[in-house]
């Protein structure tokens, strides 16, 4: 799963939702995965405005991965005059879209539920209590 | 000019909307100017245009259910009035065609012709005086004479004469073959729905699409192909997981050369969905939804959850751990209705659709044969669900030996368009059946008139295996 994955999901339970901890979910004993891939401008440019920008902040701290600049960077950051990927484009894409979860958990920082990830593949499953 | 599209005759209630949609995609005004579904050629005209040809080839280079795009050259009821109209329209551009290469066919719908008469009509189109050579194999130019005929009888209702502009995409369909793919199931949609529904959602490249049952991933797959960024669940993992072998979602990506497009696939139920909702810094999310839902013919529809008293509190194994943190654990599932499933889809929708994001679902029509009626109280018919922020963009309509499924596009409204009243009330009603107790209490018949109907009445050996959606297994 990538990393832009994870900003779209928050914890699955209905009374987390409301509350601020239940996302972004942490990551606990993940082990990532980087794979190289051309880059995908035009979608990293639609996806930015709908990114939470501070739960990706957070998540590359937590991973130790190069650290974001405090603000979302704006369209016009992503393509130098001449057309051209920028750093800052091609750092983004090498963080969201070449780095993958492989395994570990996915906490959820309200309720403290782990989801567990494993080949890469997240279960969201609750027990019935939860429900 | 005018524009002909000859469509492939089958799934006739879906040719309109593909080419609609992807007319909205690349931002093209046309309008219809002959279209029935009886025929496998319409008659369009862009409006708004200064080039009708480029529009013409956006329009078909993606298109699943046409074949290929026409200049209209002229319309016909017969022969004469045919050549006449040809002349009319156009006269003026013989002289750019005199000396280009060129092959000229006959596409005879319901009809068929010998040699001889094949060589009769293209002569009695000698008017036009083109002087270049005959090549049948890349022609600069390819002129066709369309004869539509009424089954059965010799003489063609009408006749249209074109130069073809551009091929569809419809190659597609051999590329995505499920023969060919890697990782299948028995429920696996075929691959020209699955591509034209994905035509359906408007998927592009730079949007991002979602599939809340994506079983072995076909409409994901079949959106990626059309460039989308997709990512998928299913409350099946073993299903995305797939095999020992390697043969999983993942690996079908692979196969196609779109797995830089695939974010991933997780576990999970829709109405425990993990997909955040707007406005949790972010916006809303998705471009495009699109999915298959369980019918739950075999084993009714599940949900997380439990019936059963004990279940609502956390179980101990008898070391004392919780049950749910072991590695063997399997959450419980309870029956599920599936009128509410299909709800449940279109507010999550509502909630997570961009502006102008649509939703493509797939869902039973149940019942609707004439056979079927007077056996049974009214009401087996689902009604098409609706959400005060999401505009029905149109259904369509696959129909098998004995029951039929429908595919429902909806375009999500922007919130200053949406109805507020409407939307209140909507959700008053809404949180009221979920609180309600029917749906925990009621036996998987009960709650899904299509899975009883479908045991009661209308199982016939004769419907394909394939068609026969398998419910999830736990
Ligand atoms: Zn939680």
């Amino acid at each position: 799963m990538k990393l832009l994955t994870l900003n779209f999901l928050t914890c699955a339970r209905k009374t987390c939702k409301a509350t601020a901890a239940s996302f972004p979910l942490h990551c606990r004993e993940v082990e990532l995965e980087q794979v190289e891939m051309d880059p995908n401008p035009l979608f990293i440019k639609n996806m930015l405005p709908r990114l939470d920008w501070k739960a990706m902040k957070g998540l590359t701290q937590e991973l130790g991965l190069p650290q974001l600049p405090n603000e979302a960077p704006s369209e016009e950051e992503l393509q130098g005059a001449d057309g051209e990927p920028t750093q800052v484009l091609n750092d983004l894409h090498t963080l969201l879209m070449e780095t993958s979860v492989v395994s570990g958990k996915l906490v959820c920082g309200n309720c403290e539920y782990e989801y567990p990830v494993k080949d890469g593949i997240a279960s969201f499953l609750l027990p019935s209590h939860m429900v | 000019m005018d524009y002909l599209i000859r469509f492939i005759q089958m799934h006739e209630s879906f040719r309109q909307l593909e080419i609609e949609a992807l007319a909205e995609l690349h931002q093209l005004q046309f309008e219809w100017l002959f279209y029935s579904n009886e025929s496998p050629f319409a008659i369009i005209r862009f409006i708004n245009t200064e080039d009708p040809e480029g529009a013409a080839k956006s329009l078909i280079s993606r298109s699943i259910l046409s074949l290929a795009i026409h200049e209209l050259w002229g319309i016909g009821t017969d022969y004469p009035t045919l050549h006449a109209d040809v002349r009319h329209r156009t006269q003026h551009l013989w002289p750019q065609y005199l000396h280009s290469t060129f092959r000229f066919e006959i596409d005879a719908f319901h009809g068929s012709h010998s040699q001889a008469s094949q060589r009769a009509i293209i002569e009695s189109f000698s008017y036009t005086a083109f002087q270049g050579a005959i090549r049948m194999h890349n022609p600069d130019n390819q002129f066709t004479v369309f004869e539509d005929y009424t089954l059965n009888t010799t003489v063609p209702k009408r006749v249209y004469h074109g130069r073809r502009v551009a091929e569809s995409g419809r190659k597609a369909v051999t590329k995505y073959s499920l023969k060919k793919r890697r990782y299948i199931a028995t429920t696996s949609m075929d691959a020209e729905l699955s591509l034209v529904t994905a035509n359906l959602t408007l998927a592009a490249p730079g949007k991002l699409v979602y599939d809340p049952f994506m079983g072995t991933g076909s409409f994901p797959l079949a959106c990626a192909h059309f460039g989308a960024s997709v990512f998928g669940s299913d409350l099946d993992g073993r299903s995305i997981r797939g095999k020992p072998d390697g043969r999983n979602v993942h690996a079908n990506f692979t196969q196609y050369g779109t797995s830089p497009l695939y974010l991933g696939g997780f576990v999970a139920d829709l109405t425990n969905t993990p997909v955040r909702a707007a406005g949790r810094g972010g916006g809303r999310l998705l471009d495009a939804i699109i999915c298959d839902p369980p019918y739950g013919v075999r084993e009714g529809l599940k949900v997380l959850g439990s019936t059963r008293a004990a279940l609502q509190e956390v179980v101990y194994l008898s070391d004392g751990t919780p049950a749910h943190l072991s590695q063997s654990y399997v959450p419980p599932k309870k029956p599920y209705s599936f009128v509410r499933m299909l709800d449940d889809v279109l507010a999550f929708a509502a909630g997570a659709l961009v502006d102008g994001g649509r939703l493509c679902m797939w869902m039973p029509v149940a019942g609707a044969t004439a056979e079927d009626e007077g056996e049974e109280e009214g009401g087996e018919e689902y009604a098409v669900p609706l959400h005060p922020a999401l505009e029905l963009v149109g259904e369509c309509t696959q129909q098998f030996s004995k029951w039929s499924r429908r595919l429902l596009t909806y375009r999500r409204l922007q919130d200053s368009v949406i109805d507020h009243d409407r939307l209140s009330a909507y959700q008053t009603t809404r949180s009221t059946a979920q609180n309600g107790t029917a749906e925990s209490k009621g036996t998987a018949d009960d709650l899904n008139d299509f899975r009883r109907k479908y045991f009661q009445g209308f199982r016939d050996p004769t419907i394909p295996r394939k068609h026969e959606r398998l419910p999830h297994t736990f």
